[in-house]
């Protein structure tokens, strides 16, 4: 399996980084061997490396993206909308393979592994890596097969097994007391913001090693904001999370680090509290203190 | 408020007029037509009085009489042609109208309708002691009852207080007979005529041969032997019947007809009857109960125009549940591929395209189809495979019109309607469940099979509710493909292997058809023409609410998956 690859040697890693493409005049660098100066750092969990996206062959979407997103932390893309925050989460576990006429340039690497490999099936890479959408999608089935269908399209029947899954991992989205004695209701009879922990724990019950979160928070009222904000706070001990918000004050609370993107370009990746208390780039600035987007 | 001007008026409002207008009338003619349908079909199954009616002195008598009974079905004005100039010129329009009297007693009067003018009626009578009689054949009897005659000897008159009793009496036993014939014969003695058939085939297909090898002498004279068993077995159950039957001579009625015939008839021949002119409501509900329930589960006599229609129900529920089983599966799945896997262009455009305009195809072309594909190419090459000795001896099997071959051609034709509703289904199922169930590792194929179909079977049953809604009213191409107009058997038996594809069926919509138009006497088959398509357009209304109450469940489990 790639994500069990071993850690690639830090000089060629750096060689990487520095292979980054002539910039064109007036575009925003980013260089990434500057972006991640914490030393304790194990490795780049996720790598984008010079990172194209187009949606046909005309309309380009990202441009030229280079950055890595540490383990077991918690990473915010920022931006205005269509900037492409949400295109490029869909490219880690390759949702954007649906789409017809899509095309890329350049590399995501996991573990220091393609996710393009053409070895590797994009089914087992989603199901290394969970993903909880802007607006909740509970299936139409009960609360505990809700949880389990990352099991049970693996094919996995233990009875056991299945239980404590579901129990975990309600647990796990701080949903286990609110439905311990409904777990065979219809997931459509919970609350707006319980269907989203739902969703979380339907993403995080095969152990996955990475979260991605496209916004959401962003259909729940403060309250069950509230919830999900604390949940993201414990889940980053055991899962790298990268999370789309729209909501500043939220990319304050819940990330560690933050990656602001305009027009399809990263224009400031940094530690959270760097990047809104001394950005260094006057759009990332003015965009955190909420003069645009 | 009209002084408000023409020109305030928002435009096109006269087309809402229109618009409601077009509703109104289209609700008119389906409320109508169906009224009509009712009316007239549960008509047929409520007791009305006899009468006796005296015509004037000079009119023309009766078969000699001038008293005649007969329940009154209509009265029309006189086809003008018809008319003498003296009738034409007379003041009272009542000589101009003519009446139907239904007499029935057949075996005498040769018809069961007679029509006499209305001016020649002198007065109407409904007399207390008719009786009412439904027998094997020929029809009703309208009677006056004499005597009974039982086999001992003693005679019961009909004004003895114990007439009624006793007769009543007489008739459930004949009727249990008759049951206990019936099951002797259909049950017994049709196992045993299946397993001769066929042997004889079988005997036939050996004496073919010129010369007959050792083995194959060998086989004849084992088959001839168990022929000859079968028949020793057959013997006695023969007899028995016989001797049932004889039985159902025992007793006779002595009755007088209202034109003054008597007639002496075995108790035996009777199935019920009721005194028409003696009933209160609560009777005529019991009697029409009765006579509706005897459509429905009773085998049909004298070529269809009396007695039940259950083979034709029967024959069509299971030809329709057989095409419901075909046409899912095919237009499901044709469906899931048109909209889940195959890519979306200029082709997929025009398979979609040719699957609706296969949906109004004429479907005798579907009958047509089915018969050279389905009877003869595909029957046929079973028969070749599966039964060559039928072959052989020119006994089709399954190249032969059949409920199987009827259930497939209905299926090929009502299939658009279920691909082009799934399709509205699976579509219907929202983006973001099939991308959680994604991103959750499963295929496309695991989504499909955990998600998107059991999202879309309501819209699935939707369609195949108005499959089955076509398919079951469809009369042309069975016709071709294996319907007749009187099956010896039902589809579904007792015969191993119970279920018989191969057998040919009544239909509803075929027997409509045949008592309509193919019945020597279509006045007389009138009634169950009304009766039959009354039960036809229930039955379709029954199983669209079947489907419909299943998918409502559906609905509810799978409540919120729609959007
Ligand atoms: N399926 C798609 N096909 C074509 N263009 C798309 C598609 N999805 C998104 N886009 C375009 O890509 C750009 C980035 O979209 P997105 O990643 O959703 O932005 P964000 O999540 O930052 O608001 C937008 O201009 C949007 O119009
Ligand atoms: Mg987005």
């Amino acid at each position: 399996m790639i994500m069990t690859a071993p850690m690639p040697e830090p000089t060629a890693k750096a060689e990487t980084r520095d292979r980054v493409a002539n910039p064109l005049p007036g575009r925003v660098e980013y260089n990434a061997t500057k972006a991640i100066p914490d030393p304790s750092l194990r490795m780049d969990y996720i790598r984008v490396s010079n990172f194209n996206f187009f949606y046909d062959q005309t309309a380009q979407v990202l441009f030229d993206l280079n950055m890595d997103i540490p383990e077991r932390q918690v990473t915010a893309f920022i931006g205005p909308s269509g900037c492409g925050k949400s295109t490029l989460l869909r490219n880690i576990n390759r949702m954007n393979d649906l789409i017809d006429g899509v095309r890329h340039e350049g590399d995501i690497l996991i573990n220091g592994h393609s996710i393009y490999d053409p070895y590797l099936e994009v089914i087992s890479l989603r199901k290394r890596i969970g993903m909880v959408f802007q607006k909740s999608n509970p299936f139409p089935k009960s609360i505990y097969e809700n949880v389990i269908y990352s099991l049970r399209v693996a094919g996995r029947k233990k009875k056991s097994e299945l239980d404590d899954t579901v129990e975990r991992s309600l647990r796990g989205a701080a949903l286990w007391g609110e439905v311990k004695d409904r777990l065979h209701d219809s997931a459509f009879s919970l609350s707006g913001g319980q269907m989203q922990r739902l969703c979380i724990a339907r993403a995080i019950a095969n152990r996955p090693e990475i979260l991605l979160m496209d916004e959401p928070c962003s259909a729940l009222d403060p309250i069950a904001t509230g919830k999900i904000e604390e949940l993201i706070h414990e889940l980053k001990a055991s899962y790298t999370i990268v999370i789309v918000t729209h909501n500043m004050q939220q990319a304050a609370r819940v990330s560690d680090r933050t990656a602001f993107f305009y027009l399809g370009r990263l224009v400031e990746y940094d530690e959270t509290q760097k990047v809104f208390m001394n950005p260094s780039n006057p759009q990332t600035e003015a965009y955190v203190s909420g003069r645009f987007g | 408020m009209f002084a408000s001007s023409q020109k305030d008026r928002p435009p096109g409002e006269m087309f809402v007029w229109f618009t409601s207008m077009g509703l109104a009338v289209g609700l008119l003619m389906i409320v109508g037509l169906l009224g009509f349908i009712v009316w007239n079909g549960v008509a047929v199954f409520w007791p009305k009085p006899v009468a006796e009616i005296r015509l004037k002195d000079g009119a023309p008598l009766f078969r000699g009489s001038a008293s005649v009974m007969g329940v009154i079905t209509k009265q029309q004005p006189i086809d003008v042609r018809n008319l003498t100039p003296e009738q034409l010129a007379h003041p009272d329009p009542l000589v101009r109208m003519e009446k139907q009297l239904f007499v029935g007693n057949r075996n005498t009067y040769g018809a069961s309708y007679v029509y006499f003018n209305a001016g020649d009626i002198d007065s109407v009578q409904y007399p207390e002691g008719v009786l009412n009689i439904e027998r094997m054949e020929w029809g009703n009897a309208l009677v006056y009852p004499i005597a009974l005659e039982l086999k001992d000897g003693t005679r019961i008159e009909a004004s003895d207080p114990a007439f009624p009793g006793r007769f009543s009496e007489i008739m459930v036993e004949v009727n249990k007979r008759r049951a206990a014939i019936t099951k002797i014969e259909k049950g017994r003695i049709g196992k045993i005529n299946h397993r001769m058939r066929n042997l004889q085939l079988d005997e036939r297909y050996l004496e073919r041969n010129k010369t007959l090898s050792p083995a194959q002498q060998a086989d004849l004279e084992e088959t001839r032997e168990r022929i000859r068993q079968l028949q020793a077995a057959y013997e006695p159950l023969a007899a028995e019947a016989l001797k049932m039957r004889e039985r159902q001579n025992d007793h006779h009625l002595l009755f007088r007809l209202a034109t003054g015939e008597e007639r002496r008839q075995a108790m035996g021949d009777f199935v019920h009857h009721f005194w028409p002119n003696q009933m209160n409501t609560l009777h005529k509900i019991g009697q029409f109960l009765h006579h509706a329930k005897e459509f429905l589960v009773a085998y049909p006599r004298e070529a269809n125009t009396e007695g039940g229609i259950f083979p034709s129900l029967f024959g069509t529920v299971v030809m329709t549940l057989l095409m419901s089983l075909a046409v899912t599966p095919f237009g499901v799945l044709a469906a899931i591929y048109l909209r889940e896997y195959a890519k979306q262009g200029p082709f997929v455009r025009a398979v979609r395209i040719a699957v609706n305009n296969l949906a109004g195809v004429p479907s005798i072309v579907f009958g047509i189809f089915g018969l050279g594909f389905f009877v003869y190419f595909m029957g046929g090459n079973i028969d070749r495979i599966f039964f060559p000795r039928n072959v052989e001896l020119g006994v089709p099997t399954f190249g032969t019109g059949g409920v199987l071959w009827a259930s497939l051609t209905l299926a090929l034709m009502t299939v658009p309607v279920v691909i082009v509703s799934t399709e509205e289904a699976l579509a219907a199922v929202s983006r973001g469940v099939r991308q959680g169930a994604l991103a959750c590792g499963a295929s496309k194929w695991q989504t499909i099979q955990t998600l998107v179909l059991p999202a879309s079977a309501p819209g699935i049953l939707t369609g195949l509710i108005l499959a089955m809604a076509r398919g079951a009213g469809e009369v042309a191409p069975l016709i071709l493909v294996g319907v007749v107009a009187l099956a010896p058997s039902l589809p579904v038996d007792s015969i191993f292997p119970f279920i018989h594809l191969e057998r040919k069926f009544m239909h509803l919509g075929f027997h409509i058809y045949d008592l309509g138009f193919q019945s020597p006497d279509s006045e007389a088959a009138m009634p169950m023409v009304f009766a039959t398509t009354l039960v036809l357009i229930l039955l379709v209304v029954v199983l669209n609410l079947g489907a419909i109450l299943i998918r409502n469940h559906l609905k509810r489990k799978y409540m919120a998956s729609a959007f």
